[in-house]
């Protein structure tokens, strides 16, 4: 495998709820970033997909803290733990340098009556208060030449832009300082396909460029991940359940959850015209009190006596890894598909 | 028009449920106009699921908008069981209100965050003009067919509901007018794709279990074919394609559809070059990791 670019390891945050628990959104995940590559997130809404993406740009604010966690990325040890409230203000340098997060909706946080001129200039004297109104100018035209993408929409407003335009635009801001790590959090999900495939196109191209040198993009759309990343991460509540090569987990799904995702995708083809597909049973589970066990048992098809008691341990096959007691005793199978057609 | 009653369509091939015949619309702009919609002429027959895809700006949600009369319409007609309803208003609009229903893509964006579901339901029902008593019945029966259990939604906020559980209780609230016609505008697009399948088989119930008619509006032609049995291709405003799904989806006349198929990710190809094989089984070993001490 290629060199680590970075390692966030036993991230651990929880959001401080009303009557004084603590509901772990996050519960003890370590993921890795080889070097020049795009490692995919997945899972349902509310698996601490987003929350472990803020947790790595250390932008946790209250009621979210994250109690545990290191993160680190060419040669620096980070840690992710919201120690006090100036922890803010000291990361501020990190943010944008180090790992730049685009988050959900970014393309809409423009300002209507600023042009995106403006906001290349606001961005870049957040981390550099002198930086010159030209040099801003100037480095996000050349970048815009770089990635083939019309220089004319630094003078336009938010409004005269379609919402791929925008959002190519926010990434492409988000990464002017040439972050290692770029988060993306859903940034093609409000987008139509052909917005997507150009976007997608777009980030690839940054990453053969070297602006950045690795991408965490998390999403729920599976093949939006497949056509983009070299690995990917299943999220089920708060856990990572699956975690290897893209290739891996598309053709050979070692975890009922991933496999039921998967099973889910509605692809423009023949078998989709005929099939039905029962979706995943259930909601996700309360993660102020999450299932014993195997937190995904109550949802899942192949769930036995030691799923609803013991939590499974992850275990590997090659690089590809999984925590699933189907699959501990089904040694390299991959998840049958349940799937009735008509 | 009818009294809300169970519906009683025929599944009748010959006269559509709603038409739109030659419906253009145009916005003014500064130094002339923008035409949405174009000359649009579409059938929607009872118990079909009719989808329309395009891509953003194509002019799909303009063109349900009309259909809902939310917008008057530039030129054209829109008829409704044989009867010109492009004009109508007052009495008569409340009562085409009542028969054709929508959904629409924000869940959030439908409900006031400072009501209960139960709240918000009930005050949909003054639309039903039903005689006191039977509310919580309807409530129950509507909440039943999208799956969820009157302990799940009423007495929830709609903070306390997850995506799917907010799109399901906006199409019970639009089941429990008894409409003929649902007009789902990118109902789907905001769930992810597990809860995706469960809203569009509560549709695909829905159309065979109470022989509504559905217009599902979707950029994602993977959701069109899954559920519909007409497709209706628009680009900039213009009708470019209509047949039936397997018509248009699996032997696309037109340039534009053909790009729209092509752009649709997939799941099992990939934009990087890749040359992917399995490893041979005796290779691999299951074998235990521990994080900690890595």
């Amino acid at each position: 495998m290629s060199r680590m670019l970075m390692r966030a390891s036993n991230v651990t945050a929880v959001y401080a709820a009303d009557d004084g628990r603590d509901v772990p959104a996050v519960d003890d995940v370590t993921i890795e970033v080889p070097e020049g590559q795009i490692v995919g997130l997945a899972g349902e809404s509310g698996c601490g997909k987003s929350t472990l993406g803020n947790a790595m740009a250390m932008i946790a604010n209250p009621p979210l803290y994250v109690i545990n966690g290191t993160l680190e990325i060419e040669g620096q040890s980070i840690d992710l733990r919201t120690l006090d409230p100036n922890a803010n203000r000291r990361h501020r340098k990190y943010r944008g340098d180090v790992v730049s997060l685009l988050p959900q909706g970014a393309m809409n946080a423009i300002s209507p009556t600023l042009k995106i001129r403006d906001l290349v200039v606001d961005v870049l004297r957040a981390h550099d208060r002198n930086y010159a109104k030209s040099d801003a100018i100037d480095l996000a035209t050349d970048r815009l030449k770089m990635l083939d993408m019309p220089t004319r929409v630094l003078d336009s407003y938010a409004h005269q832009l379609s919402g791929g335009m925008k959002q190519r635009m926010v990434t492409v801001i988000s990464t002017l300082l040439n972050p290692k790590l770029l988060i993306a959090d859903e940034p093609t999900s409000a987008l139509d396909v052909s917005s997507q495939k150009a976007l997608i196109e777009m980030l690839l191209a940054m990453v053969e460029k070297k602006i950045m040198s690795g991408v965490i993009f998390i999403t729920h759309d599976l093949p939006v991940l497949s056509m983009v990343t070299d690995r990917l991460a299943i999220m089920y509540a708060g856990k990572v359940i699956e975690n290897g090569r893209t290739e891996d987990l598309v053709h050979n799904a070692r975890h009922p959850y991933t496999a039921a995702l998967l099973a889910s995708v509605l692809d423009p083809t023949e078998d989709t015209r005929t099939k039905h597909v029962l979706g995943i049973p259930g909601s996700p589970p309360n993660l102020g009190n999450p299932p014993s066990g195997c937190r995904f048992h109550p949802r899942c098809r192949f769930a036995m006596d030691v799923c609803t008691t013991k939590e499974p341990a992850t275990l590997a096959e090659g690089d590809h890894e999984f925590a699933c007691w189907w699959a501990k005793e089904h040694p390299r199978q991959s998840v049958p598909m349940e799937v009735s057609h008509a | 028009m009818s009294e809300a009653a169970t519906p009683t369509i025929a599944a009748d091939t010959t006269q559509p449920v709603l038409s739109a015949r030659n419906v253009t619309k145009q916005f003014k702009v500064a130094g002339g106009h923008i035409t949405a919609v174009n000359d649009v002429s579409v059938d929607f027959h009872a118990g079909k699921v009719l989808a329309v895809v395009g891509e953003s700006g194509s002019g799909k949600s303009t063109l349900a908008r009309m259909l809902l009369r939310l917008m008057p319409v530039t030129s054209g007609t829109i008829t409704y069981l044989g009867k010109d309803v492009t004009t109508i208003s007052g009495r008569e609009l409340r009562d085409y209100w009542r028969d054709v229903q929508a959904v629409f893509q924000d869940p959030f964006a439908s409900f006031n965050q400072f009501f209960t579901v139960g709240h918000m339901l009930k005050r949909s029902l003054r639309l039903a003009e039903l005689s006191e008593g039977g509310e919580a019945e309807l409530i129950e029966k509507c909440l039943g067919y999208v799956g969820l259990k009157p302990d799940d939604a009423v007495y929830k906020y709609p903070h306390q509901l997850s995506g799917g559980q907010r799109q399901r209780v906006m199409i019970a609230r639009a089941l429990m007018m008894n409409p003929k016609v649902l007009l789902a505008d990118e109902a789907t697009s905001m769930l992810d794709a597990s809860l995706r399948v469960s809203v569009l088989n509560v549709l695909q119930s829905l159309r065979a279990e109470l022989g509504l008619t559905v217009l599902f509006i979707t950029h994602d032609i993977g959701q069109a074919c899954y559920l519909a049995d007409e497709v209706v291709v628009m680009e900039h405003g213009l009708v470019v394609e209509h047949g039936t799904t397997d018509e248009v989806i699996f032997s696309p006349k037109h340039d534009y559809t053909k790009r729209l198929l092509a752009d649709v990710p997939d799941l099992k190809g990939s934009l990087k070059s890749r040359s992917w094989q399995p490893d041979a089984p005796a290779a691999v070993t299951t074998r235990a990791i521990d994080r900690k001490d890595a």
